[in-house]
């Protein structure tokens, strides 16, 4: 019978913990800026200007269509021989990461806004309100509202997406249970324990959301 | 010589891809005229409201304001029309909507302000009074801060009706404001819109309710197949009709009748 042993894990707490900040970072940094990107991108594509619409849906595509850990690998290894430019593993990931859930973002952004009803967009004309002004005080209020469920699946996906970071030296939660799993022997107590941080990390972004629907639902 | 009209259309034409809905109307409002245009559904006549305000854009054709065209000629006859000239136009023409289309994320009172507040740019303190006083004509002084979803379908329409008068338009435009309520809120609406028509404002409405046209009436129109049929006074088009189409339309009315 195995006997476990955390000896080693207590010990090399302060790796972990290093780990679990970077992960946090990362998140944060990629959501941050995949609402605020995919915010435009959605809006270009729901504008209804082909020429603008064509590139953002080309992006769209490009980033939802490929591996998240080619994407990574390319920002690391590739984008410094196109531009002489070497970015570090974190911005190469934090970029990675935030294009790609701008991506995302953009489609639920989109989805959203076409989900509201064609009499919103005409009572809000009648009254003369430009494109802009409706967007931003009738149709974007309503829209994100039905956006939170999407948006909460997407940052969950995010959180753990992180992990992929590991492969391009980024010293996040994965990479240092890489580190300390291969240097311990001691894989069943390093993953179990790195599993149990991630679930504490991402939890609370689940009940946030809970909390914001319901209190959105309420509202109206 | 008589005023110039507020509005006026010039061979107005409507087409939906194959579909002919607006056959060249010709149609000049003067102030104060409070007129009911009538049709079977599909003979233009939500269209005709729709394009005076360009919530739909004219096919051919075209509307004068105060006697200045809308919008710019081409060198083909084709007309230009640019999205911020379209606004401004509609901010003084008043639109209330089949569906009352109230904005479910405000108050009612947010509904009436939001308009005079960020299209006018009123300050708040000036655009929350005003937005009281309409809600009060209307009888809905008491219901400001319900959301639209905590009222009746016919308390929706009124606060909607109080949202297009807080912008002070100098025409009002109904499109069918009482078909989607239930027989008995049908009667809150139309008082408050009858309540309008003594204030000598002018006045378009599309309606099924025959009684109510006329009564409310100065002018009463009757459009078939995207044309203009018949158009008099309420008394010689309700009463004495000359086409067969408008004999036909009214007859539907009166088959049931008891």
């Amino acid at each position: 019978m195995y006997q476990p042993d955390f000896t080693d894990i207590l010990l090399n707490v302060d790796l972990l913990a290093r780990g679990a900040w970077i992960t946090i970072a990362l998140w944060a940094i990629a959501f941050a800026f995949g609402l605020a990107v995919g915010l435009g991108l959605g809006l270009v594509r729901s504008s209804g200007n082909r020429w603008l619409s064509l590139p953002a849906a080309a992006y769209v595509e490009v980033f939802r269509n490929t591996p998240v850990l080619v994407q990574l690998v390319w920002f690391y290894y590739a984008f410094p021989v196109l531009t002489g430019w070497q970015m570090s593993g974190f911005t190469a990931a934090a970029l990675g990461l935030a294009l790609n859930t701008s991506a995302y973002c953009a489609e639920i952004y989109r989805g959203g806004i076409a989900s509201i009803a064609r009499g919103q967009w005409e009572a809000g004309r009648a009254l003369g309100m430009g494109w802009a002004r409706l967007m931003r005080r009738i149709i974007l209020p309503q829209a994100v509202r039905r956006m939170i469920p999407a948006f909460t699946n997407r940052g969950i996906e995010l959180g753990k997406m992180t992990a992929i970071a590991s492969v391009i030296a980024v010293h996040e939660l994965m990479y240092e249970a890489r580190l300390l799993s291969s240097q311990t022997f001691r894989p069943l107590e390093v993953f179990t324990v790195i599993a149990v941080i991630y679930f504490i990390v991402i939890y609370p972004g689940t009940l946030l959301s809970y909390r914001i629907e319901a209190r959105m639902a309420r509202r109206s | 010589m008589t005023e110039a009209p507020l509005l006026r259309t010039e061979a107005l034409v409507k087409r939906f891809g194959d579909l002919t809905v607006l056959d060249g109307i010709d149609l000049a409002v003067q102030p104060g005229e409070r007129i009911a245009i009538l049709g079977s559904s599909g003979s233009g006549k939500s269209t005709l409201l729709r394009c005076l305000n360009f919530m739909e854009l004219p096919t051919a054709g075209r509307v004068h304001f105060h006697g200045a065209p809308v919008g710019t000629a081409g060198s083909r006859g084709e007309v230009r029309y640019r999205e911020r000239d379209l606004a401004d136009l509609r901010r003084r023409i008043g639109m209330v909507f089949q569906q009352f289309n109230l904005f479910p994320h405000m108050t009612a009172l947010e509904n009436v302000m939001e308009g005079p507040r960020t299209v006018l740019g009123q300050p708040r303190a000036a655009a929350e009074a005003a937005a009281r006083a309409e809600l009060a004509r209307v009888g809905l002084a008491d219901r400001g801060d319900a959301y639209p979803a905590r009222l009746s379908g016919g308390q929706q329409q009124r606060v909607a009706i109080a949202r297009a008068l807080a912008m002070q338009p100098e025409v009002l435009l109904f499109d069918e404001p009482t078909s989607s309520l239930d027989p008995e809120l049908v009667g809150e609406v139309l008082r408050v819109i009858r309540a309008l028509a003594e204030e000598g404002r002018t006045m378009l409405l599309v309606t099924h309710e025959l009684g109510f046209a006329y009564h409310f009436a100065t002018r009463v129109l009757f459009l078939h197949d995207g044309r203009i049929l018949e158009d008099g006074p309420p008394e010689r088009i309700l009463k004495t009709p000359r086409e067969e189409r408008l004999q036909q339309f009214l007859a539907r009315f009166t088959e049931f009748g008891f």
